[in-house]
């Protein structure tokens, strides 16, 4: 190919490089146009603008006690509940994601034993309202006085039904109900060829599943799971219904004693946004990293994006 | 070598008192009411070429994965390598064989698919890496080692830390013969290895296929490559509608079919 066209190469063109004949390209001239004019986008922004500033007008028009927000933001009892809404999410959805790959597996099973059981769990855990679920556990003790596993464990179920052990009984159990859901589709999702190659090279189906069906099933597992951890981040303020000082309990607390609801439900509000933010950057990284091999290229972090759209915002200069 | 004699008998493998690698005995097998496998009788002797070919649907594919047990078969016997696939014989009795046991028996087949069906979360390494260290117990020094030397016989060496979605299909079904390879098998099963195939890169996988052929591995491989079939094959069959229409030599069953079936069906192909 390349004797060929050498051959036919002109002396002296305007290749990119003269001691390379086999390489010639005919010189071209970019495009210069003027860009077309979006007139509706700025009508757009201007009006967007307005409503904000109209919004932000309303609210310093408002009673509202900014030094208290700013002033009870890191209050010691404050930080207590943020500290316990994060434990209360971590430990139920801990709890979730066991749950959740033991009853998927189940379901998936062979043995019609296991999958009706774990049917059943998903039918009622995620057909009751988690609200009554927690009062449930709460009020375990109407019915049960005493917890007994034979030799194992005896105790009153008052002093083993904490508000702590009820809010991660609630949470968890309901939360193991939606994630079952969520892996076994994740583990559906990966092609049938791939148990086939591994079985193929010898693997037993425990090994399968372990190496080749989770890891990849973890890509479609994780973007739905990061969903539900930022709603369990929020779903978690209904534990103060069973007694537990999480965030909303602690600065509703501190709202009635100081007569400043309003500004300590803000106060809450803030401390959630940073919450869900925290952790949706962690999710973004997690996706990342077992996004390896399914893209060409990975998804640009968001610093890479902002450089990204630097370089694009400059307009091209038009002669 | 099989003898010419172009029948539907088994045929006997490479001189008459070795035992061959594969042996099958109307292997019949049904997927619910469809009947797909109506009894096949089939010998393959070590370091034996055996080409299936035939329309699609007559049970080519179907009767290479009951090989390595992929697909349990519903009656007739199948052995590898004199062992029964699948089951356990205790006087006429059959015990069906554990997962692990078939597991075991996998080790010794390779196979290689018409989709790849590589390990996309892995480097090409990592998926020639995975059955010696997972399976084999090999360490991970070692099996690098001798994952690094397939993929240089298949031509990949500078492949290695490529994942497979950054690979064009011929690349990738190398790295999956490499894959096959590193288990060290005695007998290769491809399951229409080109057939996914750009034309253009046909050419690189048969040529790596050749290269085994060459170096004695027992192969079976489903293919429609014909050129393929009548050069490097030592034996070919022709199947249609579940069973072996005709079997032979290749150059003997291409160009001078006996059964009417063969005949219509290579005139179409050839």
């Amino acid at each position: 190919m390349s004797g060929t066209s050498a051959g036919r190469a002109p002396k002296g063109a305007a290749g990119p490089s003269a001691g390379d004949p086999a390489v010639a390209t005919s010189p071209y001239e970019a495009i210069r146009a003027i860009p077309v004019r979006h007139y509706g986008r700025w009508v757009a922004a201007v009006v967007v603008v307005a409503l904000l500033g109209w919004l932000a007008y309303g609210f310093s028009q408002g009673k509202i006690l900014w030094s208290t927000v700013g002033g009870k933001l890191f209050d010691h009892t404050v930080l207590t509940g943020v500290w316990h809404t994060v434990l209360i999410s971590v430990c139920a959805m801990a709890m979730g994601l066991v749950l959740g790959v033991l009853f998927a597996v189940m379901r998936l099973s062979k043995n019609p034993v296991t999958g009706g059981v774990s049917w059943l769990y998903i039918w009622f855990f995620r057909g009751t309202p988690v609200y009554v679920q927690l009062l449930m556990w709460f009020n375990l003790s109407l019915i049960f006085h005493t917890i007994n596993l034979g030799p194992i464990y005896k105790n009153d179920t008052v002093a083993v039904m904490t508000p702590f052990v009820a809010a991660l009984l609630g949470l968890g159990l309901n939360e193991g109900a939606y994630m079952a859901e969520i892996v076994r589709a994740g583990i559906q999702s990966v092609d049938e060829g791939q148990t086939e190659a591994s079985h193929a090279l010898g693997m037993t189906s425990a090994r399968t599943m372990r190496r080749i069906v989770l890891p990849q099933a973890m890509r479609v597992i994780i973007p739905p799971t990061g969903n539900e951890f930022i709603n369990m981040l929020k779903t978690s303020s209904l534990v103060s219904v069973v007694q537990y000082s999480e965030l909303l309990r602690a600065t509703s607390d501190i709202g009635v004693s100081s007569n400043a609801i309003m500004e300590m439900y803000f106060v809450a509000s803030i401390w959630y946004l940073v919450l869900t933010s925290v952790f949706s950057v962690g999710q973004f990284y997690l996706e990342r990293r077992y996004a390896r091999g399914s893209l060409r290229s990975l998804p640009l972090t968001p610093w890479q994006k902002v450089r990204a759209n630097l370089t694009t915002l400059r307009r091209p200069k038009v002669a | 070598m099989s003898t010419p004699t172009s029948t539907a008998e088994p045929q006997p493998g490479a001189g008459a008192g070795v035992e061959p690698m594969v042996r099958a005995e109307n292997v019949h097998k049904s997927f619910g009411a469809a009947h797909i496998l109506k009894g096949i009788d089939l010998e393959v002797a070590p370091r034996e070429v055996c080409c299936l070919i035939g329309p699609s649907g007559s049970g080519k594919s179907t009767f290479l994965r009951c090989i390595n047990h992929l697909e349990q078969i519903n009656a007739g016997r199948l052995w590898v390598d004199g062992d029964l696939v699948g089951y356990r014989q205790r006087g006429d009795r059959l015990y069906e064989l554990r997962d692990r046991e078939v597991a075991a028996k996998r080790r010794d087949i390779g196979m290689v698919f018409q989709r790849f069906n590589l390990f996309p979360h892995m480097t090409a390494i990592e998926n020639v890496m995975e059955g010696p260290v997972q399976v084999k117990r090999e360490t991970k020094a070692v099996a690098r080692e001798r994952a690094a030397a397939l993929l240089e016989r298949v031509g990949l060496a500078d492949k290695a830390a490529s994942y497979p979605s950054q690979l064009s299909g011929g690349q990738q079904q190398r790295v999956a013969i490499a894959r096959a390879l590193a288990m060290e098998p005695k007998l290769m099963l491809f399951d229409e290895p080109t057939s996914a195939l750009d034309p253009e890169l046909v050419g690189d996988v048969l040529d790596v296929m050749r290269g085994l052929a060459e170096d004695g591995m027992t192969m079976i491989v489903v293919t429609h490559e014909m050129g393929f079939a009548r050069e490097v094959g030592d034996a070919l069959v022709f199947m249609d509608d579940g069973v072996v229409v005709e079997s032979g030599r290749p150059r003997e069953v291409l160009s001078n079919p006996r059964h009417e079936r063969t005949q219509s069906f290579l005139s179409k192909v050839l």
